[in-house]
């Protein structure tokens, strides 16, 4: 399936032209704007591109450069063109875009998904894609007519001749519409006039996600394809010294042993005489330099990394200088683990390497990283290999990696097969394999005045960097800190007039990585839990007092009194049960939580229903923002719960879903969303929905207990009463 | 040589009797809907029916099939199934979608033994199948749906 489509849309690429009887809309997009999050400019360049096709059946096939991961980009992205197109819903169909500069991100400057920006980044481009087409086509039915195009008018896929009545299918019109050149700016609709943009459009991936039809990475069939799965090391650093192999080659269905740069790939007729291959596999580890490292000591270290001074990510006013007007101070350390983002999907990539050719077929977020490295590894140019992207069971961040190493294993191996191979992680190798959530610890103190406001805050995080030493390092370190370390703590949106944030960078050797929201996954938790624990202090309710110190943030304001009103904050909770409120800005979009909960008779949190207002600006599909925060409130609640990852003797300790628990459908929480009508740039959907849910639940549990949940995931003993 | 039933067809396959079911379906019969996610039956992206019961195929030999009928998400086809994706369809469940296989062939098992579900029926018979995007709520309301519908022709 993948590989016809790609042949099709190779060829529509270098021409530009008609195919097969449709239509392949070519034009040029604006210069795109200014993306500081990942230190874009400006998109100066003037790009062709090619995101519609037009059969000669009337389908209308979206092309989508942004992978489908469960965020519902491809139904998103097909939504704006078709609205501008005035299609026929029941016409639209998308399809995963091959890798060509055109699919570049205008934000990244490649091909790539991620930082919750799929739909806004693409607003423009693709409502103009639509445009484009929908002009064409008129041009070319008042071209058959004989009349002023501005007679004309567009509905459902047809054209119409207003005065007349004559209509003409989109379908009918290709040929001629493929001669017109459409001009660089053109008028898009007005709000008003959307047909799809605001409503709650079914997702066009729906209906092959629950017959088995769906393709996902792991999925794919290629003719003779071989599975490999790798044996790495037990530590992160260490490499094989010798193995012995003579066990594995025994077991009928093992084809080859190969050795790669990350260790040793058992090569298969399928994947359970791979996995026993790998079960019989001798290897002699050099452990290297991690081979002692234990999560206990690690925390003593990083405590002790607090006590430096660190690089200043912050500084407002002058904190010395106010210290001893303090009423009360709080001096408090959170800690937060490493975590796995755990996709339902495994990782996997089938490569298939020959002489004059590389094809990969994988679930990824990072097309140009992978084509590129698999360039590398075979020698050939990067017009030689082809990458076509699956669906994603699952991204999180993980499949967005700067080294392709699920992609370089799976070409080492098909290179030296000399045949096409289909690595696949195990459950384990996923929890084992690192690039994880970094492991932070912050140091913070706080002062209040007589009227229980903040003085100062003083706040030093310390985790490891991604960033540093990678291309990142340009884009995402600024003045010596890693902007992803300490986002959403050094630009706190909370009035204090003495601020101070700084960062430790942790000693590398863990691969670390982005996780659903990056920094704000652990930052979030301790400003909204350090917040709770200054109104506390100042003996003020917890949602007044953010109001007090948000005072000059109208749109966080507005989303804080919104959450407030719908979880009827003001009365009071049920007996037994404890409510708690957070909110936080990430991706250009900011959402609060109302949490209730109590303690179970088993000595267990129960979650019972969350409340989450959003503003992410600009609405494009409710349903699959209202779906984004549902799933945010899970994601959130697993690390609030259980998300860890610990050392024991330089391994993880962790291994399984039994170990590496997930939320249950018996521990969903009721999810009611509120998404705010709003004039604010858009902002991301994806992510920001995840700060906020820890924060929020622990602030609840407080309520019950009268003890700071400081360190997640939660303990037996945070249920207990204080003393 | 193991005589095999799946989705109503015969077939004979010539594997390791101690192959997890999974894989014969993946691997030697082609048939990829069923999802392989954690190996040890905890996560049920694996979840199939053998002679009507939900099974983890994951760690399932193929030899417990002998002789048995497997039904896997390509193969259902009944009123329930019918009910279901039509439910799920409505409610928009699936994100990612990877899990959604094994979701749907335990929730037909529900159905089957509970036409109408209490929320607790559904946590019962669903909280062995994990959803890494949290699709849970949908699920549950999609289940919901479901049993309230009008029975569906059978072809």
């Amino acid at each position: 399936m993948y590989e016809m489509n790609n042949a099709s849309r190779r060829n529509f690429l270098k021409t530009t032209a008609v195919v097969g009887g449709g239509l392949l809309l070519g034009f040029h997009m604006p210069a795109f704007a200014r993306n500081s999050r990942f230190g874009i400019t400006d998109v100066t360049n003037f790009a062709p591109n090619a995101f519609i096709r037009i059969g000669t059946d009337d389908i209308i096939t979206v092309i989508v450069n942004h992978s489908e991961m469960g965020q519902g980009a491809y139904t998103s992205l097909p939504m704006l063109v078709a609205d501008e197109l005035d299609a026929d819903w029941s016409k639209v169909r998308f399809e995963s875009a091959p890798v060509d500069p055109v699919y570049n991100h205008p934000g990244f400057g490649m091909q790539g998904t991620g930082g919750s920006t799929s739909t806004w980044v693409e607003w423009d481009r693709f409502r103009n894609a639509g445009a484009a087409g929908r002009y064409m086509l008129v041009e070319a039915a008042a071209q058959t007519w004989g009349v002023d195009a501005a007679t004309c008018k567009t509905e459902k896929g047809f054209v119409i001749h207003t005065a007349t009545g004559r209509k003409l299918s989109y379908g009918q019109l290709v040929d001629k519409a493929a001669a017109i050149k459409a001009p660089e700016k053109l008028k898009l609709k007005d709000p008003k006039d959307y047909k799809f943009i605001g409503k709650p459009v079914k997702r066009l991936d729906t209906p092959e996600k629950i017959n088995g039809t769906a393709i996902f990475g792991i999925d794919v069939k290629v003719p003779n394809l071989l599975t490999a799965l790798i044996a790495r090391p037990p530590v992160f650093g260490g490499k094989a010294k010798s193995f012995n192999a003579s066990k594995v080659k025994a077991i009928p269905g093992v084809i080859e042993v190969v050795e790669i740069d990350r260790g040793i790939a058992i090569v298969a007729n399928g994947f359970w005489p791979a996995k026993l291959g790998r079960d019989a596999l001798d290897v002699v580890w050099d452990e290297g330099a991690l081979a002692s490292l234990d999560s206990s000591t690690q925390a003593k270290q990083y405590e002790e990394l607090a006590n430096q001074p660190g690089a200043v990510a912050t500084k407002e006013g002058d904190i010395a200088s106010v210290k001893e007007k303090a009423v009360k101070t709080i001096e408090v350390a959170y800690d937060l683990p490493y975590l796995a983002h755990a996709p339902m999907e495994p990782l996997n990539c089938v490569a298939d390497v020959k002489a004059d050719s590389c094809e990969i077929w994988v679930g990824t977020q990072f097309q140009t990283v992978d084509l590129m490295t698999a360039a590398h590894i075979t020698g050939l140019k990067p017009n030689q290999v082809k990458l076509h992207t699956t669906l994603l069971g699952g991204g999180f961040g993980r499949r967005a990696v700067l080294d392709a190493h699920f992609v370089s294993e799976a070409v080492q191996v098909s290179k030296a097969m000399k045949a096409p191979v289909k690595v696949i992680w195990t459950r384990e190798d996923d929890i084992r394999g690192g690039y994880y959530r970094p492991k932070a610890h912050h140091k913070i103190s706080a002062g209040l005045d007589a009227s229980g406001k903040p003085l100062y805050w003083q706040h030093n995080i310390v985790c490891q960097s991604f960033a540093v030493g990678t291309p990142l390092e340009a884009m995402m370190v600024k003045d010596g800190v890693d902007s992803t370390a300490v986002e959403g703590a050094s630009d706190l949106p909370y009035h204090i007039p003495n601020l101070h944030v700084a960062w430790n960078m942790a000693p590398n050797g863990v691969p670390t990585l982005w996780w659903r929201s990056v920094g704000s996954s652990h930052t979030a938790f301790v400003v909204e839990g350090m917040i709770d624990e200054l109104a506390k202090a100042a003996d003020k309710d917890p949602y007044q007092y953010r109001r007090m110190l948000l005072e000059k943030h109208p749109r966080l304001l507005n989303v804080l009194d919104t959450v407030a009103e719908k979880a009827g904050w003001k009365n009071p909770v049920a007996a037994g049960r404890g409510r708690g409120i957070a909110i936080h800005e990430s991706f250009g979009s900011v959402v609060a939580h109302v949490a209730e909960v109590s303690i179970t008779k088993n000595n267990t949190l129960k979650v019972h229903k969350v409340v989450t207002a959003i503003d992410c600006g600009q609405v494009v599909n409710p349903d699959t923002i209202k779906a984004q925060m549902e799933g945010c409130v899970a994601f959130g609640l697993t690390a609030a719960l259980y998300g860890e990852i610990t050392f024991e003797k330089g391994r993880v300790k962790q291994r399984n879903f039994h170990d590496y628990k997930i939320l249950r459908m018996n521990e969903m929480p009721l999810v009611e969303v509120h998404i705010l009508d709003s004039k604010e740039k858009m902002g991301g959907v994806g992510e920001p929905g995840v700060p906020p849910v820890a924060p929020a639940v622990m602030n609840a549990l407080f309520m019950l207990t009268g003890k700071r949940v400081r360190s997640l995931p939660l303990r037996p003993d945070d249920l207990k009463k204080k003393a | 040589m193991i005589n095999l039933k799946v989705n109503g067809k015969a077939y004979q396959v010539d594997v390791d009797p101690s192959t997890p079911i999974l894989w014969v379906l993946r691997d030697t019969l082609g048939l990829n809907g069923t999802k392989f996610g954690c190996g040890m039956a905890q996560c049920g992206a694996c979840t199939v029916h053998l002679n009507g019961d939900a099974i983890r195929s994951c760690v399932s030999p193929v030899s417990r099939a002998a002789g048995k009928e497997i039904m896997t998400i390509e193969g259902l086809s009944d009123d329930i199934t019918k009910r279901l994706q039509e439910a799920w369809i409505a409610e928009d469940v699936p994100q990612c979608g990877y899990c959604q296989s094994g979701q749907i062939m335990a929730a037909a098992v529900l159905l089957r033994n509970k036409p109408n579900p209490t929320d607790n029926d559904i946590d019962l018979g669903m909280s062995g199948n994990i959803c890494r995007c949290g699709t849970y709520q949908r699920v549950r309301n999609a289940i919901h749906r479901a049993a309230k519908m009008k029975p569906k022709a059978v072809k």
